[in-house]
């Protein structure tokens, strides 16, 4: 017998320990990627199988540079937490889930921090 | 109180199929999901070939061979527009945050209005 109210598991005091906040980031990462997307895509677009030098050139700018490595940051931080609902709703074995949602955090950061590592390279490179 | 049967409870079944004729709303919303998991690998595919960049010539050549070929080329070209359904579609979940556009009629116009944006805008940052 719980005597916790649903108002109590609301506030963040329920079994998951957290109320809104996982909709909560993943409605504010959405937001900001919306900006991000506009002015990242262009250039990415426009990068992808050209030379090697002008890749290079392209994010030697600060302005495609920090809008690349915000669309890294925000997009793998949304990413990981969609894929976490994903495995939510299918792997019911709750060791398998575990893993599965530790797995997805840790890609999620090693992906993410080596993207933002790889342009802030070519960045201050060029 | 809530949890007392935990891992017990009786599942809902698969709706779409037996029960349910496939709908826009239904469909778009599978939709949105697959192309997040295919953004998943198609974020690896450019991470990789950004740290590439990011290393030296040699190992830009090779990443570059694999974007550059036909395969690459297409798997690029469906991420694109996986990216910018999931772009378009997801503004329509915003504005359903909002709590507009819930009414059936006009949350189907606004589905097909996604898919067919979706594609334009493919072909347009595609052909640019």
């Amino acid at each position: 017998m719980s005597y916790k109210t649903d108002f109590g598991r609301v506030l963040g005091l329920g079994s998951a320990k957290q109320g809104t906040g996982h909709f909560w980031s993943q409605r504010v990462t959405a937001v900001a990627l919306i900006p991000i997307l506009i002015f990242a895509i262009w250039p990415l677009d426009a990068a992808v199988g050209l030379s090697y030098e002008e890749v290079r050139a392209i994010y030697a700018s600060p302005f495609n540079a920090i809008m690349l490595i915000l669309l890294i940051a925000v997009g793998f931080r949304h990413m990981q937490l969609g894929l976490q609902v994903v495995i939510e709703d299918y792997v019911s074995n709750p060791a398998v889930r575990t893993a599965a949602l530790l797995a997805n955090t840790m890609f999620c950061a090693l992906f993410g921090l080596t993207g933002v590592f790889a342009v802030a390279k070519i960045a201050f490179a060029g | 109180m809530a949890d007392v049967n935990r891992g017990n409870r009786p599942l809902s079944p698969f709706m779409i199929g037996p029960y349910y004729r496939p709908q826009w709303t239904s469909m778009l919303s599978i939709v949105h999901r697959i192309t997040g998991c295919a953004l998943a690998l198609g974020a690896v595919l450019i991470v990789w070939w950004l740290l590439a960049a990011a290393s030296g010539p040699d190992y830009f050549a090779s990443a570059d061979w694999v974007v550059t070929s036909w395969l690459g080329q297409l798997v690029l070209f469906g991420c694109l527009w996986a990216l910018l359904y999931h772009f378009c579609n997801g503004i329509r979940h915003l504005i359903w945050d909002t709590g507009l556009l819930l009414e059936v009629d006009k949350a189907e116009l606004a589905g097909k209005m996604t898919v067919v944006a979706s594609v334009v805008l493919t072909l347009l940052v595609w052909i640019i």
